[in-house]
């Protein structure tokens, strides 16, 4: 999986819920139909909870890993425009 | 003529203050009131009431300022609307639930349906004291299970399917309870962690879980006069027929060993938790 070509990325740890999400999803709205985002996010409750969101919008989770930080990222495919 | 209180009452209407003023508590089930209802409900607070309605802390909808010579009257109007008065008083009183898997994305199980269920099967039946159901889809709680003399908590009993997982991870942190880990790329489930919350179910993004949705019923929960929580003795129950079971065992229980005005908790407390257990455990097993 290490060859995931990155096509944008969001930093949403300086928000918290529910504005985690919100700024996942705009995010996404800029993306085209099948390109990645790289969602970094905090541990707790934004990593519990951002990928379903995610998810139930429809959109394709590639990965979650841990960074040396403590913070995650999460990798997602833009599913339709 | 003298007015029969209790009759009244068991009938939905609660004395008031003011003399000869009821506030006439209305039949609601899980929660849900349609429009049609609430236009006549409406249409009865304007005419017979002052006007205004009061929503219970039980989901339940009351009409206050309902005059004594306007009963028969105020329940044919309602009536019409679909709308038939509640009960209070030693019977089973409003089932209430959450909105459940129906509209909420964090439901496990059908809410509403149940709690039609169990008002149909159990609506003010004449008990020893009063009897509540609750009805919560997940572990999130919002419709405080526990508070219920019988409470059921909707839930998922998750197996990892290898076939179908990518191993991004997200189940791992999906968990609240520690209850999964990632090793060599497998997910192994720590079963005496898990609390069936199906937060792993919902997060994965390829659903590589097979999943039974199931009940975890608590009994003897109290929140009045004495506050106690429900205590789940059956294990995850994955049959709803077994369900009912249980829950007709828990009400017969209630039945045969109440004393007059004593709650659940204290009869299960007075005849003992273990005489409990063993009936209601008998119930599960031959369901």
């Amino acid at each position: 999986m290490g060859d995931i070509k990155i096509d944008d990325k969001v930093d949403i740890t300086d928000v918290v819920c529910p504005t985690t999400f919100v700024k996942a999803k705009i995010a996404l709205e800029e993306l085209d139909d099948g390109q990645i985002l790289r969602i970094r996010m905090n541990d707790g409750e934004p990593v519990q909870n951002v990928p379903r969101s995610i998810k139930e919008e429809g959109h394709k989770i590639l990965k979650l890993t841990e960074n040396a930080d403590g913070t995650y990222d999460l990798l997602v495919q833009k599913v339709g425009d | 003529m003298a007015v029969d209180y209790a009759s009244l009452k068991k009938g939905g209407f609660m004395r008031q203050k003011q003399k000869n003023n009821f506030s006439l508590r209305l039949r609601v089930v899980g929660g849900n009131v349609t429009a049609e209802q609430l236009a006549v409900i409406a249409d009865v607070a304007k005419k017979y009431g002052d006007g205004h309605v009061h929503l219970t802390s039980r989901q339940s909808v009351e009409i206050p300022f309902v005059k004594l010579d306007d009963i028969s009257e105020v329940k044919a109007a309602l009536a019409e609307g679909g709308v038939e008065p509640g009960v209070c008083g030693p019977r089973v009183r409003t089932v209430t639930a959450c909105q459940g898997s129906e509209i909420c994305p964090s439901g496990c199980i059908d809410t509403y349906s149940l709690a039609k269920e169990l008002d149909d099967r159990y609506f003010a039946r004449e008990l020893p004291h009063k009897f509540k159901f609750g009805i919560t889809g997940c572990q999130n709680n919002c419709l405080k299970a526990e508070e219920n003399d019988l409470g059921i908590k909707g839930g998922i009993r998750v197996a990892w399917r290898e076939a179908d997982c990518i191993n991004c991870g997200v189940c791992v942190k999906a968990c609240r309870n520690g209850a999964l880990t990632q090793e060599d790329g497998k997910i192994v489930l720590d079963e005496s962690k898990c609390n069936f919350c199906g937060r792993c179910f919902k997060s994965c993004p390829t659903e590589a879980w097979d999943t039974v949705h199931g009940y975890i019923v608590s009994f003897g929960g109290l929140f009045g006069n004495s506050i106690s929580t429900g205590e789940t003795i059956l294990p995850f129950i994955d049959d709803h027929d077994k369900l009912m079971a249980v829950c007709d065992a828990a009400i017969s229980f209630f039945n045969d060993n109440a004393n007059p005005s004593e709650r659940f908790r204290f009869t299960i407390d007075r005849v003992g938790a273990d005489k409990f257990r063993e009936y209601i455990l008998d119930a599960y097993n031959n369901a």
